[in-house]
């Protein structure tokens, strides 16, 4: 939690799949928790594919598989659909990822992310297409995520662009600020709002 | 050029624009429940503040409750303290709380509207996906993580990037027997899981209009399953007759004026959305799921399809489906009435009426659940409890209970469930468990002949 973040670059961890949902993220009956433990959640991200019924990993998962590692997560469209549940972004912060790359994202585990400063990274589909391809032929190939420019490239490559990110969020993740701080401090915009608008 | 009713009600609750950055949102009504809430109340402490706004924040349990025996304690240790905690934080900021066996209590997206603590015009936040069920009173209503469920109780606010409009309008009729979750399983596979992912929709059309409320509840409360941020639908008639004497909706002269406002709170004529789409109502067929995303669905007199998108594969290798079979007579093992999406009067009418005079068949495990205690005692109200009870059902308690299994309410590996509830992701019913999503009639049909069968051959003409 409120890490300070300006350029990432590691190698990643491939999930060639579209769609993946936050029940599949962190199944509903690891939520009972009541405290932000990271750590249990990180334990528990993608349980039911990243472990066999008896509680053994499951070998063809690829959080098991030896040759990936990193701290980016990189995924197919549509990542985090589904359920708000923000345990799910815990999981992934507690795990020990900083970033995940897919080329579109659910609108609150977006924020969610975001919220916990792990970055979602947009990038195009022609641009995850490569940086599957890359990871498949050498699992150690690395991507660098430069957040003041909001660019993300694939290390040794000519691929590189850049990701949309407003410059309030880049300010906060750059320096460890996030919004319940910002709002603390306007709360006398709020009272002025509130004496304006009593009655809806 | 005139305004989407979306933006009426979003522009009006602008505190502050953040310069090259999100807007700053005021919020009428936070709900809060177990599972989403604990951790935000932690964060209030950590920061040494407390709730800006407790009269307009309201807390009832929901998600892992149990279905029987509310009356003792939950045996479940874990359950119980989140439980615990959400009553625990409720008493220490003051805040309305609508306990377990409490007769207001219920599953958030049900009480919310038919307690009339929702009202059109509001913005409505909840740390639940399915917020976006609120819409159907004509407010903007949407679902948020744990940290802005902190950021409201802070500051009654949350920082938000404006989502962009999309009308879906569908005209026409519904076919008899075709309910407005089949329309709305029909539009998710039309626009895809994630179609409309960074819209608000609205939904607009003669078919819309002339939904019930309830029926307009279950179609905005699906909207997230296309990704859409929220799903909403203009303010009418339908919708004051329905708040008009609810406990906390207005009451004379300030009802009044409420209406008269209510009345203003529409698209524009020429209002412009950033995307349109129009379908026509009698094309809506009967709509089972055969897929492991609400997207994946099919006419229940259709067959599986021969491909589809990325999941497709894997999706019918977890179902045990193949491309081409028939979904009609596929066994079911377990039957599920209930959640925020078909857990409501209608619901259990529509349920009640198909399987009057029949029998439960003996291979399935049924779970009707109401949303809400108010819908319980509407059932017993309307007998519809002894219709169930010579058929062979036996009513829970209210509770989010199968629709995701937080509770003893699971659906064994492999088995199969027809379900009103709104995902059939893998695991979502238990581990391992297979969702068909169906209409509240599809369900019954399924539960008095242990198959997947059309509920229009089960009713009356």
């Amino acid at each position: 939690m409120k890490q300070k973040y300006n350029i990432i670059r590691s190698s990643c961890v491939p999930m060639n799949r579209e769609n993946i949902d936050t029940d599949q993220i962190i199944p509903a009956r690891f939520l009972k928790s009541v405290s932000r433990d990271e750590k249990f959640f990180g334990e528990h991200l993608f349980h039911d594919q990243r472990y066999n019924a008896d509680g053994t990993p499951n070998q063809d998962f690829v959080l098991n598989d030896p040759e990936y590692s990193g701290k980016i997560l990189v995924a197919g469209k549509n990542f985090g659909c589904g359920s708000s549940r923000e345990h799910a972004a815990w999981a992934i912060a507690g795990y020990g990822f900083c970033a995940v790359i897919s080329s579109s994202f659910a609108d609150i585990h977006k924020q969610n992310e975001l919220n916990n400063f792990v970055i979602p990274v947009t990038v195009s589909e022609a641009f995850l297409a490569e940086l599957f391809k890359n990871i498949e032929n050498d699992p150690g190939v690395e991507v660098e995520i430069d957040l003041p420019e909001a660019t993300v490239e694939i290390c040794g490559t000519k691929f590189k662009e850049s990701f949309p990110i407003s410059k309030f969020k880049k300010y906060c993740l750059a320096n460890g600020l996030d919004d319940i701080d910002f709002l603390l401090k306007n709360q006398d915009k709020t009272e002025v709002w509130e004496s304006k608008n009593q009655e809806l | 050029m005139g305004k989407t009713l979306f933006e009426k009600i979003w522009d009006r609750h602008v505190v502050q624009k953040v310069p090259d950055g999100p807007e700053q949102l005021y919020i009428d009504r936070l709900y809060c429940h177990e599972v989403t809430s604990a951790q935000a109340f932690e964060g209030l402490r950590a920061r040494n503040t407390g709730v800006f706004r407790p009269d307009k924040v309201f807390c009832m349990p929901d998600h892992n409750i149990p279905t029987m025996h509310q009356e003792q304690e939950i045996t479940d240790p874990v359950s119980r303290k989140q439980v615990e905690t959400l009553k625990q934080n409720a008493a220490k900021y003051d805040l309305p709380y609508f306990g377990i066996m409490h007769e207001k209590n219920g599953i958030v997206h049900v009480v919310g509207p038919e307690q009339g603590l929702t009202l059109p015009g509001m913005t409505v936040v909840c740390g639940d996906s399915h917020t976006s069920t609120h819409g159907a009173m004509g407010c903007v209503a949407f679902g948020i993580g744990t940290s802005e469920v902190e950021m409201v109780l802070a500051s009654q606010c949350i920082l938000q990037n404006r989502p962009k409009t999309m009308r879906i309008t569908v005209n026409g009729k519904l076919a008899p027997g075709v309910s407005a979750k089949d329309l709305a399983l029909y539009l998710m596979k039309e626009m895809t899981t994630g179609g409309a992912a960074g819209y608000f929709v609205e939904y607009a059309g003669s078919a819309v209009k002339s939904l019930s409320m309830e029926s307009r509840l279950t179609l905005c409360n699906l909207s997230i399953e296309m990704g859409a941020r929220g799903g909403m639908i203009a303010p009418d008639e339908v919708t004051f007759a329905y708040l008009k004497d609810k406990e906390f909706a207005p009451k004379s002269a300030a009802w009044d004026k409420a209406v008269a406002y209510w009345k203003t709170l529409y698209s524009d004529e020429d209002a412009v959305f950033d995307a349109e789409k129009t379908f026509d109502a009698g094309q809506v067929p009967v709509m089972v799921t055969y897929g492991t995303n609400p997207g994946m669905g099919v006419a229940i007199d259709g067959t599986i399809p021969s491909d589809g998108d990325g999941d497709f594969t894997r999706a019918l290798q977890y179902m045990d489906f193949a491309p081409g079979e028939k979904m009609l007579g596929k066994k079911i093992d377990y039957c599920f009435l209930g959640a925020c999406t078909n857990g409501r009067i209608e619901d259990f009418r529509t349920f009640a009426q198909i399987v009057k005079g029949r029998k439960k068949h003996p291979d399935i495990t049924a779970w009707l659940v109401p949303g809400s205690w108010s819908v319980y005692r509407q059932i017993e109200a309307e007998k519809l409890d002894e219709i169930l009870a010579d058929a062979g059902f036996e009513l829970r308690q209210p509770g989010c209970s199968a629709c995701l299994a937080m509770n003893e309410d699971k659906v064994p590996a492999g088995k199969y469930a027809i379900a009103t509830s709104n995902r059939n992701f893998e695991g979502r019913q238990g581990p391992g468990a297979r969702t068909i999503l169906a209409s509240p009639a599809t369900v019954a049909a399924a539960a008095v002949t242990g198959v997947i069968t059309d509920p229009r051959t089960l009713m009356e003409k």
